[in-house]
């Protein structure tokens, strides 16, 4: 039906611009649009490929009801939503409201977190100093003089205390990369373990130098020292609890997306369960392809015409269980032809994307070989001036448009390319000289999240699901479920298991052969 | 000049055919050979050239051959320690009408330990 529809419309090389010339207005909007069905085969528009605006199609459009609707570049589309749509852009209201009210909580919370770290490591930082300098202050006089070993140790304890602040710098000083739901176990431990510590230093300070007003000033001196000592100690035990402990991979971690099955194996070392879940969060933007509620729809259909097919009528009232097994043996009495409609709409399916990939592949191909015969013109022309990307990838555009759009709404993509965004990555690949094959590879395949634009993502807030504290390690069994609004990831743990190597000597002498010939000759 | 009872000296006059100068027999064995499938041999560490073939009616029957004869020297020229190649060298010299073999044999062995014996 739809392959009917693509020969009304005309395209045919570069001829698009004379048959549409009622519609080639620049502002038009056009109103009319033919209604969408639920399952998503969409009546073929007529599509005028004109040169496209200046301004990002897209960018004018407030609301976010355009979803379904944005795939007609060249025919500047309404801000009146179709009939089947309307659902998501309810869920998107309530997805921004959430995302409003939930980052206000979450922040006063972070912030919270980091100051009371940094005024932590003020303090300690400053505490050797202050030890330092405290006797000097307050009893100068009696000090005894500060000999050639002290002056060393004062040296000793500046190079320490660098050291330490270099080293902080590196551990902690970094961009929280996300928001935990509980706090990090270790790092609090670490930090009750340097207050308890630095606490005790003090009182011992207190008590036995500044009361008594002690004049060894050496053995004050070198009591400072011993504080940064251990203060490097435990800089030492951050490390290894913080970030080596997990590096040696002892978990083997299954990530199943709930939707369509896709599923990737990672290693995780000793880890607690949150940590695990944003280390699979951060895998899961680069690794798993971008979530596409179209390819969902035929099998929701299908579903829902099992469901439709028999009418249960509950003729004595009350047997609930009776009903239900009813209906699974009438399902599987009734001779239902299902499996073959599937068979052959997939293999339909398929046949087409092919088709329309091929001519895809040559309508880019010979719009690139028109840019490099461009390239060759001007370089005779004008020698030394180079054609403005993206003026070449304007011309060219409205070559492959057509066949892009085709097969991007067969592979149901479309509303992950705006043209905008096409034209750039053109405009791209031709600064970069790629080859047509290298600008196609993005949009032949869906690719991971991330090369997406943020607002078709479909998963920014994300819950965990567990039955086990979040803050507990992982174990062997462990699954928990990560959701967000219209999927989830289900994570599932398995123990890497004890491998047993033993050793086998092969003596070097038992790989040399003798050869051994038997020739009989006449003579 | 010890002469070994059990060994035979055998004189073959070559025969010409076309080009060659052909014995009518077949050796085997040899240092660089496995002594192990000699059948031939009764010590199967001998790597000693052995007659495994004698063609009917040619100069190696005529002159007393047999198969299974060890060949010990041929016109002078030890053969107990040489390699197939060089063995098959020195028994087809071009220039030679003439090779005389010291042979020995199994049977001529086993005749001479039993009168010995008896």
């Amino acid at each position: 039906m739809s392959a009917a529809m693509d020969t009304e419309s005309t395209y045919s090389g570069y001829s698009h611009y004379s048959g549409h010339s009622k519609k080639a207005h620049r502002q038009g909007r056009d109103r009319h649009k033919s209604p969408r069905s639920k399952d998503g085969s969409r009546s073929e528009k007529s599509v005028t490929i004109q040169t496209p605006p200046a301004e990002p199609l897209l960018g004018n459009d407030a609301s976010r009801a355009e979803e379904g609707q944005d795939d007609n570049w060249g025919e500047t589309t309404t801000a009146i939503t179709g009939t089947s749509e309307h659902s998501i852009s309810q869920e998107d209201i309530a997805r921004i409201s959430k995302d409003l009210e939930d980052s206000v909580g979450l922040d006063c919370k972070r912030y919270l977190g980091l100051t009371v770290a940094a005024v932590l490591g003020l303090l300690v930082f400053l505490t050797p100093i202050a030890f330092i300098l405290l006797p000097q202050i307050l009893w100068r006089d009696d000090l005894e003089p500060c000999g050639t070993v002290c002056e060393g140790l004062f040296i000793s304890v500046a190079f320490k205390l660098l050291i330490l602040l270099i080293g902080t710098w590196a551990l902690f000083f970094r961009q929280p990369k996300a928001d935990l739901p509980r706090v990090f176990v270790f790092r609090v431990f670490l930090l009750v373990l340097i207050f308890l510590f630095v606490f005790s230093y003090w009182l011992f300070y207190g008590v036995r130098i500044l009361d008594s007003k002690d004049t060894n000033y050496q053995g004050i001196v070198q009591y400072a020292v011993s504080l940064v000592d251990a203060l490097l100690f435990i800089h030492y035990l951050a490390i290894v609890l913080l970030e080596l402990r997990q590096l040696q991979p002892m978990f083997a971690v299954k990530v199943v997306r709930s939707t369509d099955g896709e599923s990737r194996y990672y290693s995780l070392g000793h880890l607690s369960i949150q940590r695990a879940a944003l280390v699979v969060l951060e895998n899961y933007y680069r690794d798993f392809t971008v979530y596409n509620p179209a390819l969902l729809t035929a099998s929701k259909s299908r579903a829902a015409k099992h469901m439709a097919g028999l009418k249960v009528y509950n003729v004595d009232g009350n047997n609930a269980s009776g009903q239900s097994r009813a209906m699974i043996a009438a399902a599987a009495r009734r001779r239902d032809s299902s499996h073959n409609e599937l068979y052959y709409e997939e293999a339909d399916h398929e046949r087409r994307v092919r088709k329309r990939r091929a001519r895809l592949v040559v309508a880019v191909e010979e719009a690139f070989t028109h840019i490099k015969r461009l390239q060759a013109e001007e370089q005779q022309k004008a020698p030394g001036e180079m054609m403005d990307p993206r003026e070449a990838a304007q011309a060219i555009f409205p070559s492959m448009a057509r066949a892009l759009q085709k097969y991007l709404r067969t592979t149901r993509q479309q509303q992950y390319h705006s043209m905008e965004s096409i034209l750039q990555h053109l405009s791209f690949c031709i600064t970069n000289n790629m080859t047509p094959k290298a600008f196609l590879e993005r949009y032949l395949n869906p690719g991971p999240t991330l090369q997406y634009d943020r607002d078709r993502w479909f998963s920014k807030q994300w819950t965990l699901v567990s039955e086990e504290a979040v803050t507990s390690g992982l174990q062997d069994g462990v699954v928990f479920v990560l959701k967000c609004l219209d999927f989830s990831l289900v994570v599932n743990v398995k123990k890497i298991p004890f491998i047993k190597l033993s050793e086998e000597f092969i003596d070097p002498k038992s790989h040399k052969f003798v050869l051994r010939l038997q020739s009989e000759t006449s003579v | 000049l010890l002469s070994f009872p059990f060994q035979q000296r055998i004189e073959i006059h070559k025969l010409r055919q076309g080009d060659n100068l052909i014995l009518g027999f077949s050796i085997g064995g040899g240092i660089d050979q496995d002594p192990t499938q000699n059948p031939f041999s009764e010590d199967k560490t001998d790597k000693g050239i052995y007659v495994t073939r004698v063609t009917e009616g040619g100069p190696a029957q005529v002159a007393g051959l047999q198969i299974g004869d060890k060949i010990m020297q041929v016109n002078g020229w030890d053969m107990t320690m040489v390699t197939h190649d060089q063995a098959r060298k020195r028994l087809t010299k071009r220039n030679e009408e003439v090779v005389r073999l010291l042979v020995t044999r199994q049977s001529l062995q086993k005749a001479v330990q039993q009168s010995m014996m008896s």
